[in-house]
């Protein structure tokens, strides 16, 4: 399979509030530092990680929503590679077809003011201005065909988005970012902000249009399990940086990260009777704007060693398609997501 | 059957479409705005302002400066249904008025003469005007046929305060009304702009803004409105004080329209708007516009009355309008000698209506604000 998305060295900085006497910034709090990884074409690569760990800046600067301040982001697509980094504002618009986003909050990211038929054909209207040559009856018949496709009814795209609840507006909000037929979709932890009976319809209809049109989805989440139910490959993110990527299978149940390792101690698992044993990170999260030195987790790590303060580790192949940034990946032996709880029949034994 | 077909089939039920699916966020507004009722009876005193404001001529039954010369600091007179015996009269009227000299203080005195009754008429003709300043007219909704009718009374000089009350609702609500439009237009275009380039051209424009407003504005009103030279006509001067009002008032609401375009610029679906390959005129003229219009709605109707406060101060200071032009403020300059607090406290009616229409445009933005905010119940 070729890679449709490869990152490179990609950094987002973001000025700090405090300014010295000029009006400059006096530092800038790195989200995403450094980071490389690339995703095939019709592939899900899974990004987790804790709340501000960098994950909904490094997919919305994947799509330039917000200006990386280095490395290099290539889309490569059958009329050939597009250097998404060099692209001019015009270009960026006309490129924005070929790659879309879907957010977290349906409540936020659709305008209360359009009805649903306005929302979806935006995408559309707004590619008009820009060489496409589309008509009323080409719009309308596309809207059709994408709502339909997510599960809206014709009749339902005259309404406004208050008439809907949450699973259905993400639906809408989906059909937008749909309606382009985009190669790449970033989605945003797209369940998050639904009910949990809702969940898994969302989770089944992105499968399934995945596999009608052809998708790529980088899907940010930080729910282990839903990763873990439509993800091929996962990467782990801390402070900015991917610690570990690897397929979701290896990631979860032999995992070659320390910070991976008290990660997959959180899967939930459906079992009544199962207790949990989370391995708890002692302290607090490093301050982004002024990391630690060396590998980045050490403060937080229990396996740490002096090398760890000094030197910073980098990603490197540790198993079969499986990469880590950590001195010890292959000394250590941690537990996967499956060794951290008792099992129900284990405890029958006894 | 997956998760989604029993979606699908649940779906599929015929359901009924309610109203509310299918209305506008502006259909949503007016129905919660209906329910409001102290905002509708605003909005109903203020179409009665503007019925006023149109055809003062034919409302009122005589011209502002018209004398009546029988009846010099005349009280108000009551319409009546009965007559002092207690028989019922259909048509309504006002009993006649004897005038008689205080044979100490020689003053001329006014009393209710019950023996005259002068019945009420509804379109009569009466002074002629021209309606409009176009089509000579001489019908006003009501009258007397012999005799006068002066329902507020009248000012030491015989002039009718009804008549010159209705003609003053014209220029006071029109200062309010070009004030705030002006104020409107400067306030949106500087803090549009200050909100959307941000940076060091918002920082001037908002320490500007809050150097105009720690001026105490009543000083800086009077200091202003007295630069005006004392022998300008009525109408420089009314233009020159609706300007001054608008040069002060427009603060308010760019600070407004700066805040909106802020958090606006920040919601999810202008980054939507924006990751799809909207233009930034399109991104402004479909997503920030309209979502912070209503906004702008309802500060310029609470706008309102702070300009119309401030020309009846002037005006009642001596420095805003002055005599001939009629505002409420020129009316109640008229009423603030003890002279006619004791012998004629009917000149202090128009006051009344000042307040009226402040009340009235303060219910309205009231109703206004919990119908445009969507989280209101």
């Amino acid at each position: 399979m070729s890679d449709l998305l490869t990152v490179s060295n990609l950094s987002v900085r973001y000025p700090s509030r405090e300014k010295t006497g000029w009006g400059k910034p006096k530092s800038y709090v790195s989200a995403v530092d450094d980071v490389s990884f690339s995703i095939a074409r019709g592939e899900t690569l899974g990004l987790v990680g804790e709340s501000g760990s960098g994950k909904t800046t490094l997919g919305l600067s994947v799509l330039r929503g917000v200006e990386p301040s280095a490395g290099r982001i290539q889309l490569t697509l059958p009329r050939g590679t597009l250097d998404v980094t060099a692209l001019s504002s015009k270009e960026l618009r006309r490129a924005r077809r070929h790659f879309q986003m879907i957010f977290q909050d349906p409540y936020a990211s659709l305008n209360p003011r359009m009805t649903v038929r306005d929302i979806i054909s935006e995408p559309l209207i707004a590619q008009r201005g820009l060489g496409e040559s589309l008509d009323r009856a080409m719009i309308n018949a596309r809207v059709v065909d994408i709502a339909q496709r997510c599960g809206l009814s014709r009749d339902q795209l005259r309404r406004f988005p208050h008439a809907f609840s949450g699973g259905q507006r993400q639906r809408i909000a989906i059909a937008r970012a749909l309606v382009l037929n985009p190669d790449l979709v970033v989605c945003d932890e797209p369940i998050s902000a639904l009910d949990v009976s809702i969940q898994a319809q969302i989770l089944n209809l992105l499968a399934e249009l995945q596999e009608s049109l052809g998708l790529t989805y980088l899907f940010i989440a930080h729910d282990l399990a839903a990763v873990a139910y439509v993800c091929d490959r996962v990467a782990v993110m801390y402070l900015g940086q991917i610690v570990e990527l690897g397929p979701t299978r290896s990631v979860y149940f032999t995992p070659k990260h320390p910070y991976t390792e008290a990660l997959m101690s959180a899967v939930p698992e459906p079992d009544p009777d199962a207790t949990l044993r989370p391995i708890l990170l002692q302290g607090e999260r490093p301050d982004p704007s002024n990391p630690p030195s060396g590998c980045r987790f050490h403060t937080r790590c229990r396996y740490a060693t002096e090398l760890c303060a000094t030197a910073a580790p980098t990603l490197r192949e540790v198993a079969n398609g499986q990469f880590a940034a950590c001195h010890y990946a292959t000394e250590l032996t941690l537990q996967g997501a499956q060794d951290l709880r008792e099992r129900k029949d284990e405890r029958v034994a006894v | 059957m997956s998760l989604i077909d029993t979606y699908r089939a649940y779906r599929a039920r015929p359901k009924a479409i309610r109203r509310t699916d299918l209305a506008s966020q502006w259909q949503l507004m007016w129905w919660r705005f209906r329910k409001h009722r102290m905002a509708m009876l605003g909005m109903i005193l203020l179409g009665l302002f503007g019925v006023c404001v149109l055809f003062p001529e034919p409302i009122s039954p005589y011209a502002p400066f018209e004398r009546n010369s029988k009846y010099v600091a005349g009280a108000p007179m009551m319409p009546h249904f009965f007559e002092a015996d207690g028989t019922f009269h259909p048509r309504p009227f006002v009993y006649g008025v004897k005038s008689e000299r205080d044979p100490v203080t020689l003053k001329l005195r006014h009393t209710r003469d019950e023996t005259k009754i002068w019945e009420i008429a509804f379109f009569v003709k009466g002074d002629p005007y021209h309606l409009f300043g176009l089509i000579p007219l001489d019908i006003h909704l009501f009258g007397t046929r012999e005799g006068f009718i002066h329902l507020f009374g009248t000012d030491f000089t015989g002039l009718d305060i009804f008549s010159r009350t209705i003609h003053a609702c014209r220029v006071s609500l029109s200062v309010g009304l070009v004030g705030v439009l002006v104020s409107f237009v400067l306030g949106a275009a500087i803090g549009g702009a200050a909100g959307y380039f941000g940076g060091q051209f918002d920082n001037i424009v908002m320490r500007i803004i809050e150097f105009i407003r720690s001026i105490p504005t009543l000083p800086l009103w009077l200091a202003l409105a007295a630069a005006l030279p004392r022998d300008w006509g009525p109408l420089p001067t009314y233009l020159a004080v609706t300007a001054i009002l608008a040069l002060l008032g427009w603060t308010w609401l760019a600070r407004t329209v700066r805040s909106k375009l802020l958090a606006t610029r920040h919601e999810d679906f202008v980054l939507a708007a924006k990751l799809s390959g909207c233009s930034d005129s399109r991104i402004i003229r479909r997503h920030l516009l309209p979502s912070f219009m209503s906004y702008l709605i309802v500060d310029t109707s609470i706008a309102f009355p702070e300009i119309l406060l401030a020309e009846t101060s002037l005006s009642f200071l001596g420095l805003g309008l002055r005599e001939p032009v009629e505002s409420w403020g020129v009316l109640l300059y008229a009423a603030q000698s003890i002279r006619s607090v004791d012998q004629a406290p009917w000149l202090m009616i128009p006051g009344l209506f000042v307040i009226v229409a402040v009340l009235a445009f303060n219910f309205l933005g009231d109703g206004l604000r919990d119908a445009a905010d969507p989280y209101s119940k």
